[in-house]
């Protein structure tokens, strides 16, 4: 067994906004500490309404070296973007 | 012994309990087994010297003389400070800490839970502020005990002897004297020995989880309430007070 605590990716809903935004990681033992070092480490100046943790094995992400075949095609597909449209002035900011 | 002067040795006792446990626990920062808990700890830290702050601000306006909560913090000597002496003791490992940490806020939340319903209302709010620090401090502490208590053969080891060591300061926490009775009678605040029967029952539970045996002795320290103290508070104090002692007055 490692001696070792395992890493947390910690996420932060603020006082504005709905969502839960990545803002660090930090080491505990278990989820509950993990929420309490979380508190500790990242809402000192009062930063967060909610505190979501996840051990960062449980993470799955994209690999660096995937980076040509992931995103190179999508570069010149300008036609993706909704920008070819005429939008009529009644319909104000979108 | 007046209601005033009642209040204001009360008041000391709070707020050097603090101020003492502030100081005690600042000694950790930079030097925590690691950096969640070195913020952790500083965070607590923190949060005792604002109660100490509120706490001695109050004894100085009960007093009367026109000393403010700097001035009972850094200018008065070993036998005019009121903490138990639970406060005072060493840090010890991270376990220790945490143990004398968890005894002493199970009991302040207690005192505090009390104090919310004082008769004087300035007490009243500073209870209702620093109750909800406490909340967590003993949230914090208690989960660590039991961590520690019922974790490696080594930890638990560790955490016995704090324990061990510890145990014979608590009782102090409960020895009323006249300053209680004065308070007690105008509903100011609660007797020492009343949060006995509670305290017992929340340390109790606690440690049980955590695998630890409470030692079999009734046998108490006790004087610091009455500025009876041991050494090591002077040694606190010559490293906390020697600015304001080598500059008087100075400021930044």
């Amino acid at each position: 067994m490692s001696k070792e605590w395992p890493l947390w990716e910690v996420f932060i809903r603020g006082q504005h906004g709905m969502s839960h935004r990545h803002i660090g990681s930090l080491h505990a033992p278990d989820a509950e500490m993990a929420i309490k070092n979380a508190r500790d480490v990242y809402t000192r100046r009062n930063e967060g309404v909610s505190i979501w943790v996840v051990e960062a094995v449980h993470i799955a992400a994209s690999s660096p070296s995937d980076k040509g075949p992931f995103y190179e095609p999508s570069n010149s597909k300008v036609y993706r973007h909704p920008a070819f449209f005429d939008i009529p002035d009644d319909v104000g900011a979108m | 012994m007046t209601r005033n002067e009642a209040l204001f040795q009360f008041l000391l006792r709070l707020g050097d309990n603090t101020g003492i446990l502030s100081h005690r626990v600042s000694e950790w920062i930079g030097h925590a087994p690691v950096l969640e808990e070195d913020i952790a700890l500083a965070n607590t830290a923190l949060d005792l010297i604002g109660q100490t702050t509120f706490w001695l601000e109050l004894a100085g306006e009960v007093e009367g003389k026109g000393r403010t909560a700097d001035n009972l913090a850094y200018l008065r000597d070993a036998w005019d400070y009121r903490n138990l002496l639970l406060v005072e003791r060493p840090n010890g490992d991270f376990g220790k800490t945490m143990m004398r940490q968890f005894l002493f806020d199970a009991w302040q939340s207690l005192m505090l839970g009390k104090l919310l319903t004082s008769t004087d209302p300035r007490v009243a709010e500073i209870a209702a502020k620093a109750s909800k620090e406490v909340a967590y401090h003993l949230e914090r502490s208690a989960d660590t005990v039991v961590g520690l208590g019922d974790g490696t053969d080594e930890s638990h080891n560790r955490m016995q002897a704090a324990l061990d060591d510890l145990w014979d300061y608590t009782g102090e926490m409960f020895i009323s004297d006249e300053v209680d009775e004065v308070l007690a009678a105008a509903n100011i605040a609660p007797k020492a020995a009343s949060l006995k029967t509670e305290w017992e029952e929340l340390v109790g539970h606690i440690l049980r989880d955590a695998t630890l045996t409470i030692p079999d002795s009734s046998y108490t320290h006790k004087g610091g309430k009455s500025g009876v103290h041991t050494e090591h508070l002077g040694f606190i104090l010559a490293d906390m007070q020697f600015l304001q002692r080598a500059y008087p007055g100075a400021t930044w």
